[in-house]
């Protein structure tokens, strides 16, 4: 009959937490993995429009990007609140596409040249003269695959 | 007897994890890039005369985005919402209407069975002004593509009977060669000459 009674006091035994590291340490490194460093300041307001139809880029390191937005609040001073172009760092013209292009044409291997694609992050207030611009810009270095950066939202209303 | 060598404490390496998994959960940015992709025209040869492709009328629709914003498809303005429905009746051609794209017939073979495709010839002309938008731009090439996509969708469900997303490779080549993105923009100059 007291073949199982139990001895002593009972006690809620602590959970092992000796896995508990291993757990963290997997998430640590999906975030590691996942994670993407912003490689450039953005010095503009952008805020891009919405598509339901937007699809996912492809290959990120086949990209370029050319955002198209005013200057932020604190450089407005300096640059006024009208329509500017950024490449990479800092505020450039038009005709400096070109050699943007050519740099970044320069960085990506010979085989995925053709591959590359010009993703223009435009604010979406901007007018589209600016843009038509942009575009027959790239038209003339060639690089005609681009991509118009939107986000996912919903489908328009019927 | 053998003194046993004291284990490492280990309790405090899920703080140390912790600490550089919320660094890196404050850094990274999840936010996928996504957007509409496009092709451009090449440039034309500034030493060959361009010369005017003869496209018939009733194969192209012209969809014009004034300053104002406001959308003239044909000859009739439209609200984007309806933009959609106008281009997939006028790709499709249901009833053959003179006034409605041409198409081609094709058969193309697919395992062991043969499929007949319509390919319409129309192709939408997208035309804007300097002062349009580009919101009211991307909404519209939005609803075009969209267009194009549920064209695809209801080609795939016909013919495959499945989604076009879970159609394998070759049957979505096959309606992507049948239902091609016809969407060409003018040249520039077009549109700012009015």
């Amino acid at each position: 009959m007291s073949k199982f009674k139990q001895k002593g006091k009972r006690e809620v035994p602590q959970p092992p937490s000796g896995s508990l590291s291993d757990i963290v340490f997997m998430l640590l490194f999906f975030f590691m993995v996942t994670t993407t460093m912003r490689e450039t300041e953005s010095k503009l307001i952008i805020s891009t429009p919405e598509a339901s139809e937007a699809v996912k880029l492809e290959r990120k390191d086949l990209t370029s990007y050319i955002n198209i937005g005013t200057p932020i609040k604190s450089l407005q001073a300096q640059y006024g609140d009208g329509i500017r172009i950024q490449l990479n760092d800092s505020f450039k013209t038009i005709v400096e596409i070109r050699d943007f292009i050519a740099a970044e044409r320069e960085t990506k291997s010979e085989a995925d040249r053709t591959k590359m694609t010009v993703a223009i992050k435009a604010d979406k207030d901007a007018r589209m003269g600016d843009i038509t611009d942009v575009k027959q810009e790239l038209r003339r270095c060639s690089a005609l695959k681009i991509m118009y950066m939107a986000k996912k939202g919903e489908k328009a209303n019927k | 007897m053998a003194r046993k060598t004291p284990e490492v404490n280990s309790s405090s390496t899920a703080d140390m994890a912790f600490l550089l998994l919320c660094f890196f959960m404050m850094t990274t940015t999840m936010d996928q890039d996504k957007g509409l992709s496009r092709r451009l025209p090449p440039m034309p040869d500034p030493n060959h005369k361009l010369e005017d492709q003869k496209v018939n009328k009733r194969n192209i629709v012209v969809v014009k985005i004034n300053s104002q914003d406001r959308l003239l498809v044909g000859s009739k303005p439209m609200h984007v919402s309806d933009l959609r429905e106008e281009v997939k009746r006028f790709i499709k051609n249901p009833y053959g209407d003179e006034t409605l794209p041409e198409w081609k017939d094709t058969t193309i073979t697919y395992g062991n069975k043969n499929y007949d495709f319509k390919i319409s010839k129309g192709v939408i002309s997208l035309q804007n002004d300097r002062g349009t938008s580009y919101a009211k731009y991307i909404e519209v090439q939005n609803e075009l593509v969209g267009a194009f996509n549920d064209l695809r969708e209801e080609e795939a469900k016909a013919k495959f009977n499945k989604s076009f997303s879970e159609l394998d490779e070759e049957q979505q080549d096959i309606i992507k060669e049948v239902i091609p993105q016809m969407i060409s923009e003018a040249e520039p100059k077009d549109i700012t000459k009015k």
